[in-house]
């Protein structure tokens, strides 16, 4: 057996050389253009570095970065709960349920979400007496509350898309199945549906987080002071432009993580399907 | 209390003939950042379908990067970055030059390096649907590689890639909403003027959001069309 295997070992060809192809030395060339741009990067922050700066804006960043993953979690909660009934009355047979929900999944879907905020914050201003007069205005006055609603019927919409095609995804022998066996429709969905369905739904659910984090960035031109807004606040008054990149880095690597977060639980979930 | 039509009408009492401007700000810019987006992107995902591990690693990290910035954040460094950079390289020239970054041209080349950055996925996808026979094809019947890549892989490559780029057209469409955030007239910059002056801000921005609305509704009967067409010349194969 031993001697078979060195049999093979001697008569292996050599592998071929590896040439400097011009595609090869493209490719380096590319990766030395990324590698001198991140260290121009750091020696830029590292001859920037200003103490006094750092001293007076790092605390302001950190409560933005709170800020934004608050609101982040929030609208994403609240959305989630909001797209369950919008997810129904898109997959009813009602025709009534179905074209509201569809019209409401199509606006929110086809507008921008600055568009929205703007709607929501600077629109709904106009309604101030008969919003006074119903006791909402407190919430409609504060940008916050504005962008916490924003955000999540916007992400409302979108979630309720991803919840609809994951149930979608789950064949329909699966529903016969279930049904064959005498288990309502509330129990078939617990217990056979959603659990095939959330593992064809994690990855659009955490590029949604993604997004929202993304997009959550817009807040600042209302005046929230999320990591964006601290660091408009902080360019205006400083001129600097280093607090550019900070921001940058802390949203690259929160978005990172997260990503890497997803595609981790994906690994473990799907454990029983790979051999 | 002026009406509502009146506010809408072109004349000079009428907001119609500013948003319409708006609206062709924010058309043409979408329409000049697609052809670019779309060049960067497949250059792109060339690079990270390449067997050279140094070229997928570079073309990685673009699509790392600019997938993981938020598209505000990326514009705002763009359009401050180039200015202090170009501003720096000018007063080693003219020490008392002032220079003025053009916003659309900024929102351009951020908006630009966005689209490319996910175009350039839908393009990898496409690129690994495609069997390797049929380059080999291509080779055995002597096309060099450039010839095989355009005349055999591209229209395989395009039919592939449409359904993802025509949804990331309606991203852009939707991103170019930032570019009111650096001062460029578009739909919302010029709805934000009309509901200050006129104070009917419900109504502006529900302008605003139809006529985005509008435009996503006109994109999907082109793109249909679009789809029509490349399915044609599939079926005549």
């Amino acid at each position: 057996m031993s001697a078979a295997s060195d049999t093979a070992k001697i008569q292996r060809p050599p592998a071929p050389p590896r040439g400097w192809s011009r595609q090869r030395i493209m490719g380096w060339v590319f990766v030395c253009i990324w590698i001198a741009l991140g260290a121009g990067l750091v020696t830029y922050l590292f001859s920037a570095w200003n103490p006094e700066l750092f001293a007076k804006y790092a605390p302001s960043y950190l409560s933005g970065l709170r800020v934004t993953l608050v609101l982040v979690a929030i609208s994403i909660i609240l959305g989630a709960i909001l797209s369950v009934p919008i997810c129904y009355a898109r997959m009813s047979k009602n025709r009534v349920l179905n074209a509201i929900s569809y019209g409401y999944v199509y606006f929110f879907r086809g507008t921008p979400l600055l568009a929205q905020t703007f709607l929501i914050y600077y629109g709904f201003g106009s309604f101030r007496p008969q919003l006074e007069a119903v006791g909402l205005w407190g919430f409609f006055r504060e940008a916050w509350y504005c962008a916490v609603f924003a955000f999540a019927l916007n992400t409302a919409a979108y979630q309720a898309e991803i919840l609809r095609g994951a149930i979608e995804s789950v064949g329909k022998g699966q529903w016969e199945a279930a049904s064959a066996l005498g288990l309502s429709k509330l129990q078939t969905l617990y217990k056979v549906i959603l659990p095939q369905a959330l593992i064809v739904a994690l990855r659009p659910y955490g590029n949604e987080i993604i997004l929202m984090i993304k997009g959550s960035a817009i807040v600042a031109i209302i005046t929230v002071y999320d990591l964006m807004g601290e660091t408009r606040r902080a360019f205006s008054r400083t001129f600097d432009f280093q607090t550019y990149l900070w921001a940058a880095l802390l949203y690259l690597s929160l978005v990172e993580t997260l990503r890497h977060l997803v595609d981790w639980i994906e690994r473990r979930i799907t454990r029983h399907l790979h051999r | 209390m002026q009406s509502v039509w009146a506010l809408l009408s072109f004349g000079p009492e009428g907001w119609g003939d500013d948003i319409a401007y708006g609206v062709l700000v924010t058309v043409s810019l979408a329409l000049v950042t697609l052809p670019l987006g779309l060049l960067i992107g497949f250059l792109v995902a060339l690079a990270k379908q390449s067997s050279e591990a140094s070229m997928r690693l570079a073309g990685n990290i673009y699509t790392t990067i600019f997938r993981g910035l938020p598209e505000l954040l990326t514009l705002f460094l763009v359009f401050y970055g180039a200015q202090i950079g170009i501003q720096q390289a000018v007063r080693l020239v003219r020490p008392e030059a002032v220079v003025e970054i053009n916003s659309f041209v900024a929102g351009m080349i951020a908006l630009g390096v966005v689209f490319s950055s996910y175009a350039s996925e839908v393009f990898l996808s496409a690129f690994r649907a495609i069997p390797r026979g049929q380059y080999e094809g291509g080779f055995s019947v002597g096309l060099s590689p450039r010839q095989t890549m355009r005349l055999v892989i591209l229209p395989q490559l395009v039919r592939i890639a449409l359904p993802g780029l025509s949804n990331l057209w309606l991203i852009l469409l939707k991103d170019t909403a930032l570019v009111s955030a650096v001062g460029l007239t578009d739909i919302v910059r010029q709805s934000s003027i009309a509901a200050r002056v006129t104070k009917h801000a419900f109504m502006f921005f529900g302008v605003a959001c139809l006529i985005y609305l509008a435009l996503a509704i006109i994109s999907s009967f082109g793109i249909h069309a679009i789809e029509r067409w490349v399915g044609k010349r599939e079926a005549q194969r």
